[in-house]
């Protein structure tokens, strides 16, 4: 009997999902659910302009406001950003470094499910008496007096899929630093993967605070401590300090992951070597280092002082500098390049100014006087749209073009494509760039309403009719990828034409065990090297056809997910006299948790061999299986 | 010196003209038309760095341009392989110094304006006679509306903070429940309103309120603080020294009762024998300060009703009778339950509107 398996119905496919190992199976995973959650915040987007369309509107009211608000925010960086970077870094990075799957393939699976039920209890809120309302920042004087149970999700629901973030930033860290294939030293390996192991130590340093934070607020919420409640000797500060000290880093996590497609995205569509390549890593490793050193900018207005906010000043300033480094060597990699603007080069093009914009307006505010005048307001608005849509989710539309082919093995229209990049790219800048004005102008964030003949009645109206833009272009794209799936034409392993590194050398998608046989890596750019040497088979080979050891799929990732969702309920409603069953909730969810876990301790789990003679026979059918065990 | 003036003149010329050209929304609330020395030093900072970036963006774009429009596939032909290029040291080391320098233009002025900004050590210096030399003005944020207390004064005041021309004001912040943020946009810079610290800070005013179209500058919340931070609204009048002399002098007198025969009868629904509102609000401005609901002593001089609404007896009325509606999140209890259970009346509602009318302060 073949140790491949053959097709399957539905049923056996959506199980095979449920239970899979496989890195490429779970970023589809991560890309689809990323992508439900990216349209459920982009729906919240515009019910807020929708409100903030003219003066004095009534379409929402103030509590409901402040609740779509907090889920926009909440939901775009955590359940939207991360995990379809997350996907693409599943996706691509074992197949940039020439490994066969992750370093802990079960660990990737519970990091994905433990995310997917975070963020589905998060979203619940909104069934269950309401969403969280003290803004994704949910600074904690205002959340500890915030009524409902809608702070309680916020704080459970970050919590579960932080764990699962974090599972995954281990898991990316060890892959990178074990599993490269051979040749493939630290300074061959690809921009994306070097900031995917970057933005994977962040992540490893970053979200151990935001979870003491939110175990503060939990505890303080839920069984009277104190941690935040001035009257008792508490302090609200301690909230803001650990929250930032996680979220600017978060903001490196979600930036440093797209300087790295466009990074790939350059070479690819130039032609070219990326320009500078050393110095464009140790710009990353200093992005990295600095994000760490920078928090207290969020928090100039506090009060901490002059000379805590003249440091901090300064400590942000210097980030510009490796940024810098890194636009100018971009322009330099398509500088005597032969540019080709299929749609990711589009993208990337455009992120350039884009982001330019939005990294200008950060030094203007980290001038610590000049952003007690600009934080706040809706300057800050402006300034952190124009980084986190003009880089990161141009990134994330760049590289649903570029990776798609590799992930299902056939191509994005290319006309639907540039249809959604103007539409996107006009609206975006319609939307935010007016924004920048307001804040100058006086406008507040996070005002529900505002009155008429303050000057802002025009500027908002433009900001709205560009969101309605942006909304197109997303809607343009969703057919596009409807019509591609049933088109269903089947490209080859390099449909770019002009594929540099490992992934493109292999079939899209790649069968399940990537590589036949472990490649021998000879350079940087080392598909580029063959190529360009007149190799036809696209690679050398460090080791013979041979058994491949894989691992076997499991459920258990997702009952242990389920089972903390589970719980989560208990603990939730753990302080409402009204509700008796809390506690025998939150003991089965937590039986739940730890059967599984003592299942997968007691039960060995040896895996399987892909047998030589199946190897050779699947590459004869051109050796793209998709199937496992 | 008189080279030093035109230069100042030129910069204020050149300031108008770009307000002018920028059209550069309302003078009561528009930071990029200060009326006072932070704000202006903030402005000149903005001016400052948007030149600085300006630079930036216009070396960005010519490489870029130029970049895109010299080396497309469709002009080089689709067999052209690029010279694989490594890098430069050279390129390297000149955009790693050039905005190294450019910081360095903008750090300077940042640390001193730092500094400068937050010097409140002439807060509490007494002059000979053991008087204060400044005016400190203690702000403490309650859930959607603001105390001004004038501790030197011994006088109380809410929602529309008045302040003298042409002298640095000292500020305490300090909040009553959850955090709030003190902005006055063509003022100032904002500072936090913390529940467990005092935030001190220095505001000047340069121009009188009354010159402007609205009369008061408008202050703001910046801090999200619940349902009702949009209508976190304040006002500021500015005046010059003599008349704010004259005002803290009518504020520290004892309060008349009114002489109509309506606002009569409203006094007596405020007072303790008819809807007791004030248990909650002083209407003496000489407070006391920390009740739980703002002082009323100008509220006949006042902006706006509520801190947003406009300052007309029926808006006086529709607030008393249901405040949730207009403020939503307030914690002052609607018509009905200050009533003992009834609605107010028409009659009512009058006599306490042309009540609280006809509490002023003002000539």
């Amino acid at each position: 009997m073949s140790s491949l398996a053959q097709k399957k119905g539905v049923g056996a496919v959506i199980w095979d999902y449920m239970t899979t190992v496989d890195h490429k199976k779970i970023a589809i995973l991560y890309l689809i659910s990323g992508g439900f959650f990216f349209l459920i915040g982009g729906v919240e987007a515009l019910l807020i302009r929708i409100q903030l369309m003219k003066a004095g509107n009534d379409f929402l009211s103030a509590g409901l406001y402040n609740e779509i608000i907090t889920m926009h925010g909440t939901t775009m960086i955590f359940l939207a950003s991360m995990p379809i970077l997350l996907g693409f870094m599943n996706a691509i990075m074992p197949l940039q470094i020439g490994a066969r799957d992750v370093a802990f393939p079960f660990l990737n699976s519970l990091g994905f499910w433990l995310f997917f039920f975070g963020g589905i209890f998060l979203n619940l809120s909104w069934f269950m008496g309401g969403a969280p309302d003290a803004g994704w920042t949910n600074y904690a004087s205002l959340a500890l007096a915030s009524e409902g149970h809608g702070i309680d999700f916020y704080a459970l629901g970050l919590t579960i899929s932080g764990f699962g973030t974090l599972i995954g930033g281990i898991n990316f860290l060890v892959t990178i630093i074990n599993m490269r294939a051979p040749g493939m030293t630290y300074m061959r390996m690809p921009l994306f993967t070097w900031t995917t192991f970057v933005a994977s130590a962040l992540i490893l340093l970053a979200f151990p605070p935001l979870t003491v934070g939110l175990f503060f607020m939990v505890f303080d919420r839920m069984f009277g401590a104190n941690f935040f409640v001035v009257e008792m000797g508490g302090n609200t500060i301690i909230w803001e300090h650990l929250f930032w000290i996680f979220g600017h880093p978060e903001v490196y996590i979600l930036i440093l992951p797209a300087f790295g497609i466009f990074s790939e995205i350059f070479a690819i569509f130039s032609r070219k070597r990326l320009f500078g390549y050393t110095a464009l890593v140790f710009a990353t490793i200093l992005i990295g280092f600095y994000g760490f050193m920078v928090w207290a900018h969020h928090m100039f207005t506090v009060g901490l002082g002059p000379t805590a906010n003249a440091i901090f000043a300064l400590a942000t300033m210097i980030i510009a500098v490796p940024t810098g480094i890194k636009i100018f060597n971009w322009l330099l990699t398509i500088w005597g390049g032969s540019i080709k603007f299929s749609v990711p080069m589009v993208y990337a093009v455009a992120f350039i100014p884009s982001f330019v914009a939005g990294g200008v307006t950060g030094v203007m505010q980290a001038i610590a006087p000049l952003d007690y005048q600009l934080h706040d307001s809706y300057f800050i608005v402006a300034h952190f749209h124009y980084v986190i849509v003009g880089g990161v989710v141009l990134a994330i539309l760049a590289g649903t073009h570029l990776y798609w082919p590799k992930m299902f093995g056939t191509m994005l229209s290319e006309k639907l494509g540039h249809i959604t990049f103007w539409t996107f790219f006009i609206g975006f800048h319609m939307t935010f760039f007016i924004q920048h004005f307001l804040g100058l102008l006086g406008m507040p964030r996070r005002v529900y309403t505002f009155g008429a003949d303050q000057g802002w009645d025009l500027f908002n109206a433009i900001s709205s009719a560009g969101a309605a833009f942006m909304a197109i272009g997303v809607i343009v794209m969703l057919i596009n990828i409807v019509i591609t799936t049933v088109k269903n034409v089947r490209v080859g392993n390099d449909p770019w034409e002009d594929g540099r590194t490992l992934e493109w050398a292999i079939p899209s998608p790649p069968p399940f065990y990537n590589f036949a046989q472990t490649p021998l890596v000879r350079g940087l750019d080392t598909y580029w090297i063959e190529k360009m040497e007149g190799n036809k088979k696209g690679m050398v080979y460090a080791e013979p056809v041979g058994d491949i050891h894989m691992p076997n799929g499991s459920i258990l990732p997702l009952i242990m997910s389920f089972g903390m969702f589970v719980a989560s309920f208990g603990a939730l409603y753990f302080q409402d006299d009204s509700k008796p069953w809390t506690l025998a909730v939150l003991i089965i969810g937590l039986a739940i948790l730890f059967g599984a876990m003592l299942a997968r301790s007691l039960k060995d789990d040896l895996g399987f061999y892909i047998k030589k003679e199946d190897l050779i026979e699947d590459a004869k059918r051109g050796g793209n299986t998709d199937g496992s065990k | 010196m008189m080279k030093g003036l035109t230069n100042w003149r030129l910069f204020a010329l050149m300031t108008a003209l770009l307000v002018f050209l920028a059209g550069c929304g309302r003078e009561e609330i528009s930071t990029l038309i200060p009326a006072g020395k932070v704000a202006q030093d903030q402005f000149n900072l903005l001016i400052l760095s948007t030149a600085v970036m300006t630079f930036v963006i216009i070396a960005v774009s010519i490489i870029f341009v130029l970049a895109i429009v010299k080396f497309r596939r469709s002009k080089l032909g689709d067999d052209m392989i690029p010279e694989q290029v490594e890098g430069s040291a050279k390129l390297e080391f000149i955009w790693t110094a050039v905005p190294i320098v450019l910081l360095l233009i903008l750090a300077v002025p940042t640390v001193y304006s730092t500094f400068d900004l937050a010097d409140v050590t002439a807060m509490d210096s007494i002059d000979e006679e053991g008087n204060q030399e400044n005016l400190t003005v203690n702000v403490t944020s309650y859930l959607y509306w603001w105390e001004f207390e004038y501790p030197e004064e011994g006088i109380v005041t809410a929602q529309e903070l008045v302040v003298p021309t042409n002298e640095r004001v000292y500020f305490n912040l300090i909040s009553a429940d959850i955090k709030h943020s003190f902005w006055i946009p063509s003022i100032g810079g904002k500072l936090d309103v913390n529940p467990e610290n005092v935030n001190k800070f220095y505001l000047e005013f340069d121009k009188e309120s009354a010159l402007l179209d609205d009369g008061v500058y408008f202050g703001k919340c910046a801090e999200l603080c619940g349902p009702s931070h949009a209508l976190m609204d304040f006002k500021v009048k500015s005046v010059d020294r003599e008349e704010f002399d004259q005002w803290v002098a009518s504020m520290q007198e004892e309060v008349e009762s009114p002489t109509d025969t309506t606002a009569q009868a409203g006094e007596a629904i405020f007072g303790p024998d008819g809807a007791s509102c004030i248990g909650c609000h002083a209407v003496s401005g000489t407070g006391p300060a920390g009740m739980a609901g703002p002082n009323l002593a100008t509220f006949g001089d006042r902006n706006r009703v509520a801190g947003f609404m406009e300052h007309t007896e029926e808006n006086v009325k529709k607030w008393i009778q249901d405040p949730q509606q207009y403020k939503p999140g307030n914690l002052m209890p609607d018509g009905k339950s200050l009533n003992g259970g009834e609605e107010f009346t028409e009659e009512e509602l009058d006599a306490l509107a042309a009540y609280l009318m006809s509490l002023s302060v003002e000539e």
